[in-house]
């Protein structure tokens, strides 16, 4: 039997980021036994509490695969490219709230992880990379598949480990996955070297992690929080500004008590969606270069902004000089770097955002019962205009084809918010934002950060390991699933069902569509012929089947719903959908990339015009 | 633009000097200076690094820096509270002709000859940068071959140390 073939033990608490972490209580000192570096390594991430690995063997890790094959606590998931093994950590650490783990070999298998570790640096997903090296008598010597993995990563990780001495392996992997999840969660690589691997060693799972400099602020200053609600509770124009780090600290309960007692209008990023439900009457949508008419506005309007777990991505503030001019601004985030990093913070405070927003609602609650609740019926008026004139929509494309709008909103309406939603990145990735109803955190996975394409079908694997018990739609584009569409032998194989929507417009539709705003649709190299009356290739329906999933067409809208139906009743293998829709169908509201905020255009030349409520 | 003095006392590991150098790099922060040495703890190096930034992103260095899991302290030294000093060897040209007018200008700086030869002398100094400059401005005329700095080090006026608390962490966690 192979050895990615036993199922996965029970995961246990599902809870974001600080579940996993390995504190110094955790660290019961086990009876030392004489072991090879390489049974270290596995016998430290049993210990690190990991139950998956995704990777691929090589070379220089070829000794850590041997005891691996025979862990009764490890399933190994074989990938067939290494970014993929990348991407299904990603996608486990969010569905199953732990560190995500994928494991290469030296030189091109560790440079194949790097995108995905770019990735869920970018998007502050815990991770522990394990990657093999050459033998330490070889490093520095330009050695077969050597590649100084620790170079090339440090820029884009949490932290990073050359490990050649095999008895540092427990503790370095220890403080790897206390470092990976704590604080601002990130990804960290432990580059091993094979001679560490084949040499003997005696384990001994640490009983302290000796990070003298690593302290992450979790608890926030008392002082501010209570200026931050002075402030709430005295604004006429509230915005709660909520992003990714609500996820993160699983502060969906206490953020959910703020919207309701501060009586704010709330934003959610891309990376914050669903963290506070879409229905939610008080939840504007997204904000930024393609969010909302109203949650742009309310922003730019806004007299206070309070930022919560975010950190003014150029996406979000357009032209930072013109962003908010009005705003007071409060900062939670458990990075003190992203505090006044782009805009000029008021009141900053640094903790945890579940401790955070816990500590402010008493004192919110205190304020109200001071002075009373502020007055918020003439903003809310506004807004609720803005939300009249403006609100989300498309229209039907003119060619006939699909509206590949429609197509995402059925497979949100139909697979209802309890599935789990995974985007590359793109046009499909906006829409599939905008016009799934986001019902709770965790449903949401996208690369924001990065904007890796390729990103969905991994992501979606992993994710469906992390929560077997959900359906997972990969919401794809037809240039993302060619980046990364090897995995489907991965899930077929590993029988792990996930299902793909291809939205198919036979182009890279997001360059296309600033082709045609911004290039006066001179269409360079945005063609891929893969869609309605092209020579398709590739076949994504035959792509299917030959990697042993179920393959279906869509061409008209009246197949729509019967082919999502018949790809939710297919649980015994992976399912491809390819919804072949209109090229020309563009994401709106858009703002142009380095303009003001203010110039959003609601549909193409159309903007609102904002004096008309001042 | 100004100047900032930030000493950083940071764990004695192999690359931590690349993690600080990339930072500063990939942020876009300017290195005026930088000098790296051992502490009275051997686990603890101690780099001091002179940037040219404004105040703002100076709070971005210091904060990334922080980041760093390696880096266990960061003190901005202000000049006035602060002994800053830099090592400066310069190669001066100086024949019999002009030798004895070489070594009044090192004598008045109170700097020293550690090298001679028949065209030329080495000198040694230390100070503060700007003494200095003006040590190298008066060896100008005289023709200078070849300049090597250390980069400035400095250390706080006064009984108290920097070390001592960043020490307490370090056994307390080892």
């Amino acid at each position: 039997m192979a050895q990615g073939s036993h199922p996965a033990p029970p995961t246990g608490e599902r809870r974001t980021s600080q579940a996993a972490t390995v504190t110094p209580a955790d660290l019961r000192p086990a009876p030392p036994q004489e072991m090879t570096g390489a049974e270290a390594i596995v016998r430290s991430l049993e210990h690190a509490g990991v139950d998956t690995v995704f990777g691929i063997p090589g070379g220089a890790i070829l000794p850590t695969y041997d005891p691996l094959m025979d862990s009764t606590k490890l399933r190994h998931v074989l990938v067939r490219h290494e970014q993929g093994a990348g991407h299904a950590a990603e996608g486990y650490a969010y569905t199953s709230g732990k560190v995500g783990v994928c494991m290469a070999t030296s030189g091109p298998g560790a440079t194949n992880l790097v995108t995905a570790i770019a990735d869920a640096n970018m998007d502050s997903v815990p991770m522990v990379a394990i990657t093999g090296q050459v033998a330490a008598s070889l490093i520095g010597t330009d050695g077969f598949q050597e590649a100084d993995i620790v170079g090339i990563t440090m820029p884009v990780t949490k932290h990073n480990f050359l490990v050649t001495d095999p008895d540092e392996i427990p503790r370095t992997i220890a403080q790897a996955f206390h470092i990976a999840a704590t604080g601002r969660p990130g990804p960290v690589l432990v580059d091993i070297a094979k001679s560490a691997m084949q040499a003997r060693t005696t384990f001994a799972w640490p009983t302290d992690l000796d990070l003298p400099g690593y302290h992450p602020v979790t608890k926030p200053h008392a002082k501010q929080v209570r200026e931050a609600a002075r402030l709430l509770a005295t604004a006429r124009r509230p915005v709660l500004y909520v992003g990714g780090g609500a996820v993160r600290s699983g502060a969906a309960a206490e953020l959910r008590r703020l919207v309701d007692e501060s009586g704010a209008p709330a934003v959610t990023t891309l990376m914050a969606r669903g963290v506070l439900p879409d229905t939610h009457p008080q939840n504007l949508g997204m904000p930024g270069m393609h969010g909302t008419v109203p949650a742009v506005a309310a922003l730019q309007k806004a007299d206070l902004i309070v930022a919560l777990g975010t950190r003014f991505d150029d996406r979000v503030t357009g032209k930072l000089s013109s962003f908010a001019p009005h705003a007071t601004v409060v900062h939670a985030d458990i990075d003190p770097a992203e505090i006044g990093k782009n805009r000029r913070v008021d009141v900053p405070i640094v903790g945890d955002l579940r401790e955070v927003i816990a500590d402010l609602l008493p004192e919110l609650a205190r304020e109200h019962a001071q002075h009373g609740k502020p007055d918020l019926e003439h903003w809310w008026k506004q807004i609720e205009d803005w939300r009249e004139t403006f609100p989300l929509g498309y229209s039907e494309t003119e060619d006939g084809l699909l509206a590949p709008q429609h197509v995402i909103s059925r497979i949100g309406e139909l697979a209802g918010p309890e599935a789990v939603y995974v985007a590359g990145v793109g046009q499909h990735q906006m829409w599939a934002s905008q016009f799934i109803s986001h019902q709770r955190p965790g449903g949401w996975i996208n690369s924001g950060g990065l904007g890796t394409m390729g990103f969905a079908v991994p992501a979606a694997l992993g994710a469906k390991v992390g929560d077997p018990d959900r359906m997972v739609w990969a919401i794809d584009g037809d240039g993302c699933f060619q980046m990364t569409n090897q995995e489907l032998a991965t899930a077929t194989i590993n029988e792990i069902p996930i299902k793909v929507a291809v939205i198919n417009n036979s182009s890279l539709g997001m360059v296309r569509q600033w082709q045609t705003l911004f290039y006066e649709s001179r269409y360079s190299n945005t063609d891929l012929h893969t869609g309605h009356g092209t020579v398709r290739i590739p076949d994504f329906v035959t792509l299917a089947e030959a990697y042993g999933a179920a393959g279906i067409r869509v061409e008209s809208k009246a197949e729509v719903d019967d082919a999502i139906k018949r790809a939710m009743e297919i649980d015994d293998r992976p399912v491809v959908v390819d919804f072949t829709v209109s090229r020309d169908a563009m994401v709106w509201p858009m703002v142009a990339a380095g303009v003001s905020n203010d110039e959003i255009q609601y549909a193409r030349g159309i903007s609102p015009a904002w004096d008309r409520e001042e | 633009m100004s100047r900032h003095t930030l000493s950083v006392l940071v764990e004695n590991k192999p690359g931590v000097l690349t993690r600080v150098a990339g930072l500063f790099a990939r942020r876009a922060f300017n290195i005026h200076s930088l000098a790296v040495g051992p502490t009275e703890h051997p686990d603890i190096s101690r780099i001091t690094v002179v940037v040219d930034v404004d105040e703002l992103p100076l709070e971005q260095v210091t904060k990334q820096l922080n980041k760093l899991v390696n880096i266990i302290k960061i003190v901005e030294l202000e000049p006035d509270a602060a002994v800053q000093r830099e090592l400066l060897l310069v190669k001066v040209r100086a024949d019999v002709s002009t030798r004895a007018h070489v070594l009044e200008v090192v004598q008045l700086f109170r700097a020293h000859v550690v090298d001679v030869v028949p065209d030329a002398v080495t000198v040694e100094a230390t100070g503060s940068p700007a003494k200095l400059e003006a040590l190298l401005a008066a060896l100008e005329p005289f023709g200078v071959r070849e300049i090597v700095q250390s980069g400035i080090v400095a250390i706080g006026r006064g009984s108290r140390s920097i070390t001592d608390r960043a020490l307490e962490r370090v056994m307390r966690s080892a």
